[in-house]
């Protein structure tokens, strides 16, 4: 088994009189108002492929051709031009009833509007595709029960789908298609009918079950901040072409082109970028076998009240202040080990910006970013974690760290003499 | 513009001419079949007690819609026999139910078609309109040169007037389903046909019931039209008062019509919108009732169960 699921070469789709013809001409390099006369491009030249297990997120504006080319990976929409491959079929070439048994056993899609069947039951509704494979009804059932517990439903087989909000349709809309037991869902606009409280909610439980399940997903939005929540990587098209294919990252922090760009800079960044996406190097740092004047001078450099200290692997062992080493020095004791303090705040480097505010005010140092294992890979000062917010992709680069204040005995010294 | 005259009328009259004589057998066994279908559904309203009558109207009354429904139903029909008008009237019921029976089985499948395809869809649309537009009179003429007088003319014209309604809310209805929930049905690997019983035909169903309700309307205000080629019935008897100035008799068939017409009108459209209060209704609410019952036996019994495991088992 190979690790892509999915493979879409040159796709072309053209809605009109001679569509054949209009694709001949947009692969000699005519845009897509030159060929209006010939049919309306809603697809051109897309490439791309999905790895198994991943959630690809197509992400454009309305127009720009994403429910079309998802139309297109099941065969819902007929390929004017290109191949679709999922599994080595190739979807424009498959007979009808090859294309039927493909959707039956590979491929499954989610709604936007749900498109659940008002007449049947919840239960009805995820046996369904059961029912179109041809499943005995006792053990279609008992798979819908099955499943509807799996999406937070149990119990609500027996209703009507009228009877239930956005939400729980759209997870019975989701239930349907975990039904079918295909390894790849497509997702069209799922969570754009509801509202923007319930969809975060989905959201969540979107990836949750994804980290149970591993299915690969096509996902299609007009939400940044959803194609950047949900995407491994992310497509993003205009007027009927991928403009890129990237990483949430890649995108934010390198757009291909100006409409990217223009596109990034409504994100909610703080929910996209990670610690270790803004993290410097750690500044005030000294092994744990340095003297408190190493320590000392450390932080004198760094403009700094406290520094880390990690051990021999960079495992963050705790943090000395200056007042400490200072006593320490007039001491004359030369091991960190007794005037080491517990650390107090670090994050995971994988955390998001979003959660790194509040351990950030409570942290007298630069924030402690650490890896899985807990060595210290890099800090977070504050302006750093501001700035990072704002657009632009230099934005998490160096800073200019602030003029230091003077020392408060000199301006009380010039404030005396004014009153005197 | 001397002598220029097209002889439409003559072209169409040899047209009939030929296929009299051609499919006169075609002709005489449609006559004989829909008329032993009329004459066996009349005598076995007629035959059977009025009272039994009466009670099973008002139960199917009751079946679809209500309780205030039967009761009306009862009345109209014990109106009728007070008319003494028992037997025409069921003379009138078993020909409009015939020919909304055969304009239903014609136009139902013809909708469907004409749905799933835009140049049937193009074809029929005129000759829908021809058909609704016509005098409905015109029909009886060559229905009576195939036919002769009597019940088979009167419901050829009348499923020839009554299908347009049918055909058009029955295509209506399947291209009004929601374009989502039919994909839907098409990405999960179903076939037209699974989709077209699965999805299509339940989801069109009001839109259907109310075409075959409207149809079933239009067939009975051809039972007088009925009447003029010979069909016996109420509408026979409209025909009669009319040719003879005789007002007690119009009034008396006219009234007993539109007593049938209130009484299919409310049951088939009751179809369309099942109501809570018909007994059909309230028999599926005692059954779920029955069922919620019973799931919430079973769930009591399983924490019954929880609570006097093993594990919960209080310790002595």
């Amino acid at each position: 088994m190979s690790e892509i699921a999915l493979e879409a070469h040159h796709l072309y789709k053209v809605f009109g009189r001679s569509p054949q013809h209009a694709v001949k001409r947009l692969k000699a390099g005519e845009t897509r108002t030159d060929v209006l006369d010939a049919g309306t491009a809603a697809v051109i030249d897309a490439s791309f492929t999905v790895n198994r297990g991943e959630i690809f997120v197509i992400m454009g504006l309305s127009g720009s051709g994403k429910s079309t080319i998802i139309r297109m990976l099941n065969g819902l929409h007929d390929i004017t031009d290109g191949e679709v491959i999922v599994g080595g079929d190739d979807i424009a070439k498959a007979a009808p009833a090859a294309l039927r048994k493909i959707r039956r056993e590979r491929i499954s899609m989610v709604f936007q509007h749900f498109a659940l069947l008002p007449h049947r039951t919840v239960a009805a509704n995820v046996a369904y595709p059961l029912e179109l494979q041809g499943v005995g009804k006792a053990e279609r059932l008992a798979r819908a029960e099955e499943i509807l517990s799996l999406v937070g439903l149990s119990g609500w087989g027996d209703k009507l789908p009228s009877e239930l909000s956005g939400g729980m349709q759209q997870r019975v809309g989701i239930a349907r298609a975990l039904a079918a037991d295909t390894e790849i869902l497509l997702m069209d606009e799922a969570f754009s009918a509801l509202d923007p409280l319930i969809r975060r909610e989905m959201q969540e439980q979107l990836v949750e079950l994804q980290s149970k399940l591993q299915k690969t997903i096509v996902f299609i939005t007009h939400d940044l901040n959803e194609a950047m929540f949900l995407g491994d990587r992310i497509a993003v098209m205009r007027d009927g072409r991928i403009v890129q294919i990237g990483t949430p990252e890649d995108i934010l922090t390198d757009p291909a082109n100006d409409y990217v760009e223009q596109f990034v800079q409504d994100v909610d960044r703080a929910r996209v970028l990670t610690a270790a996406n803004v993290m410097e190097p750690a500044r005030p740092v000294v092994p744990d076998t340095a003297g408190p004047r190493t320590a000392l001078r450390q932080m004198r450099d760094a403009y700094m009240s406290a520094t880390y200290v990690v051990g021999r692997d960079r495992r963050l062992v705790g943090i000395v202040t200056d007042r400490d080493a200072v006593k320490l020095v007039r001491k004359g004791g030369s091991s960190l080990s007794g005037i080491l303090k517990p650390v107090p705040q670090t994050v995971d480097e994988d955390e998001v910006l979003m959660n790194l505010f509040i351990p950030s005010v409570e942290s007298p140092l630069p924030l402690a970013v650490t890896d899985a294992e807990g060595r210290l890979v890099g800090v977070i000062p504050r302006v750093t974690l501001l700035a990072a917010l704002g657009p632009g992709p230099g934005a998490t680069g160096e800073l200019t760290i602030p003029v230091q204040p003077m020392p408060t005995t000199e301006i009380d010294q010039i404030l005396a003499e004014e009153v005197r | 513009m001397e002598g220029f005259r097209i002889p439409l009328g003559e072209w169409v009259d040899d047209g009939l001419n030929w296929l009299l004589d051609n499919l006169e057998w075609f002709f005489t066994f449609l006559s004989n079949v829909i008329g032993a279908l009329v004459d066996g559904l009349s005598t076995a309203l007629i035959q059977t007690p009025i009272p039994v009558m009466i009670i099973v109207f008002a139960l199917i009354a009751w079946l679809l819609r209500s309780w205030k429904l039967a009761l009306g139903t009862a009345l109209s029909f014990i109106l009728i026999v007070g008319l003494d008008l028992w037997t025409p009237a069921m003379q009138t019921l078993a020909l409009v139910l015939v020919a909304a029976i055969i304009a239903v089985l014609i136009a139902v499948p013809l909708g469907i078609w004409s749905a799933r395809n835009d140049a049937v869809r193009a074809a029929l649309k005129p000759v829908l309109d021809f058909m609704q537009t016509m005098p409905a009179f015109v029909y009886l003429i060559p229905a009576i040169m195939f036919f002769g007088i009597g019940v088979v003319p009167g419901i050829f014209a009348t499923v020839i007037f009554a299908l347009p309604p049918g055909v058009r809310l029955t295509e209506l209805g399947i291209r009004g389903v929601d374009g989502e929930t039919v994909e839907a049905a098409q990405a999960f690997g179903a076939t037209p046909s699974q989709i077209l019983r699965g999805v299509q035909l339940p989801l069109a169903l009001p839109t259907i019931m109310a075409g075959i309700n409207q149809l079933i309307m239009l067939a009975l205000s051809m039972a007088v039209i009925a009447g003029m080629a010979g069909a016996d019935g109420l509408g026979k008897m409209v025909v009669q008062g009319i040719s003879s100035m005789d007002v007690p008799m119009g009034v008396e068939s006219g009234l007993g019509i539109v007593l049938i017409a209130v009484f299919l009108d409310r049951c088939t459209a009751a179809l369309a919108q099942p109501s809570p209060t018909s007994l059909l209704g309230l028999l599926e609410h005692v059954r779920q009732e029955k069922r919620k019952a019973d799931a919430e036996e079973a769930a009591s019994e399983a924490s019954e169960l929880v609570v006097a495991g093993p594990r919960r088992a209080p310790i002595a």
